[in-house]
C-alpha cells in the first residue's frame, strides 16, 4: 500500500450573506471536493455557514517573520489611520 | 379508524427503526474513523439519522396513543419488535464496507423522503421535507468516497468490491412492501417503493461507473424478514445500545 499524505487546505467560511470569508481553520483532504466535504463536516456544524472556500495551504503565500520589524512596526504612531473619528451611519451595516 | 390508519403506526415505526438503527451503527465510528475529518463527518450523518428516527418515534408513539415517548420506542423495545431492514443491523465491518452501505441506503431513502413529502399524512410530509436534505448531503458524502475507494489504490478497490458484492443482495429488503404497506400506498400516505427503482439505479450506476466498478450481475435480492423482526445481529446490537437507557429507567439527557 503506498502512503502517500494527505494534502492540507484552509478552511474560509461565510457567516451571513455580505461578510466576507473568514480564516476558520484547516482539513486534510485528497483533493478539492472532499476538501469542501471535510470543512462542511468539521466547521459548519452548528450553522455558522452559508458558504465555504477552501485553499490549498501549499498556494498560501506568508510574510516573513524576520521582517516584521520593518513591515508592522512603522504603523505604529500612525493612530490618524485609525477611522475613530467618523460617525458610521447604521445603514451602512457590516463594514 | 380507517383501514389505512389501522396500518399507519407499524409503518411509521419501521421508519424510526432503519433510521436508528443505521445511525446507531455510524455512531460506532466515533473515535475509530480513518481520519479526524472522517470521524466527524460520520458523527454528523449518525445524528441526521438518530434526528429522523427521533421524529419518526415521536409521530408514531402519538398515533399509537398509549403515551409511549421516543425513549420508550428506541431504548425499551426487544429485537424482535424491531422492524428495520437487516442491512442497516450489519456489523461495521471496514471503512469500504460502511461507505458502500451508505451509498446503497441513501440512494434509496433519498428519493423515498421527496416522495414521502407529499404524502397526505402532514406529520409524515413534514418529517420527509426536513431528511430529505440531510439525505441529498448522505448520497454526495458516501458516492465521492466510493468513487475515490473504488479509482483509489489496489486494496481500498479491492476492500470496496468485496464489500459490494457483500451488500448487495440485502439492496431487495429496502424495496418490500407488505399487505398493510401497499394499503398506505393506495391511500396516498406512503410511497410505492418500487416506483422509485428506476432512481435508485440511476445513482448507483453512475457512482459505480465513477468509481471504474462493475455493477454486480446478480439482481439485488436476498435475506430478508428484518420487516417482520427476524433479526440476525440486532439484538447484540441493541444490547450495548439501550444498556444504559434500561440500567437508569426514567433518567433524562
Amino acid at each position: 500500500m503506498s502512503e502517500k499524505p494527505i494534502p492540507l487546505w484552509e478552511v474560509f467560511i461565510r457567516a451571513r450573506s455580505g461578510l466576507p470569508h473568514r480564516h476558520c481553520g484547516s482539513v486534510h483532504a485528497p483533493d478539492a471536493t472532499m476538501a469542501v466535504q471535510a470543512a462542511r463536516d468539521v466547521y459548519t456544524r452548528r450553522g455558522e455557514s452559508v458558504s465555504i472556500w477552501v485553499v490549498p495551504s501549499s498556494a498560501i503565500v506568508a510574510s516573513d517573520p524576520n521582517d516584521k520589524d520593518q513591515l508592522f512596526e512603522p504603523t505604529a504612531d500612525k493612530i490618524y489611520r485609525h477611522p475613530t473619528f467618523y460617525d458610521i451611519p447604521d445603514e451602512v451595516g457590516h463594514m | 379508524m380507517t383501514e389505512a390508519h389501522r396500518h399507519i403506526f407499524p409503518y411509521v415505526i419501521a421508519l424510526g427503526d432503519d433510521a436508528l438503527v443505521l445511525g446507531h451503527r455510524l455512531s460506532q465510528w466515533s473515535s475509530r474513523a480513518p481520519t479526524l475529518e472522517e470521524d466527524i463527518a460520520l458523527s454528523n450523518l449518525a445524528l441526521d439519522l438518530i434526528g429522523q428516527a427521533r421524529l419518526f418515534y415521536t409521530l408514531a408513539g402519538k398515533l399509537e396513543g398509549e403515551g409511549r415517548s421516543e425513549d420508550d420506542l428506541a431504548y425499551f423495545r426487544d429485537a424482535a419488535a424491531f422492524s428495520n431492514t437487516l442491512m442497516v443491523e450489519l456489523p461495521n465491518g471496514d471503512f469500504a464496507h460502511t461507505m458502500v452501505r451508505q451509498l446503497l441506503y441513501a440512494a434509496f431513502t433519498h428519493p423515498y423522503f421527496e416522495a414521502l413529502a407529499t404524502s397526505r399524512h402532514p406529520g409524515l410530509a413534514e418529517i420527509a421535507a426536513k431528511a430529505v436534505k440531510e439525505m441529498a448531503y448522505h448520497v454526495r458524502h458516501a458516492a465521492e468516497w466510493v468513487i475515490r475507494l473504488g479509482d483509489g489504490t489496489d486494496e481500498s478497490r479491492q476492500r470496496t468490491v468485496a464489500a459490494l458484492d457483500t451488500l448487495w443482495p440485502y439492496v431487495g429488503e429496502l424495496f418490500e412492501m407488505d399487505a398493510a404497506e401497499q394499503e398506505l400506498a393506495r391511500a396516498s400516505i406512503a410511497p410505492d417503493r418500487e416506483q422509485l427503482r428506476p432512481i435508485w439505479n440511476a445513482t448507483i450506476d453512475r457512482v459505480l461507473g465513477e468509481a471504474g466498478l462493475d455493477r454486480p450481475e446478480r439482481p439485488p435480492t436476498g435475506p430478508t424478514g428484518g420487516r417482520a423482526g427476524k433479526h440476525v445481529h440486532l439484538a447484540e446490537m441493541l444490547a450495548d445500545m439501550q444498556s444504559f437507557a434500561r440500567a437508569h429507567p426514567g433518567a433524562a439527557w
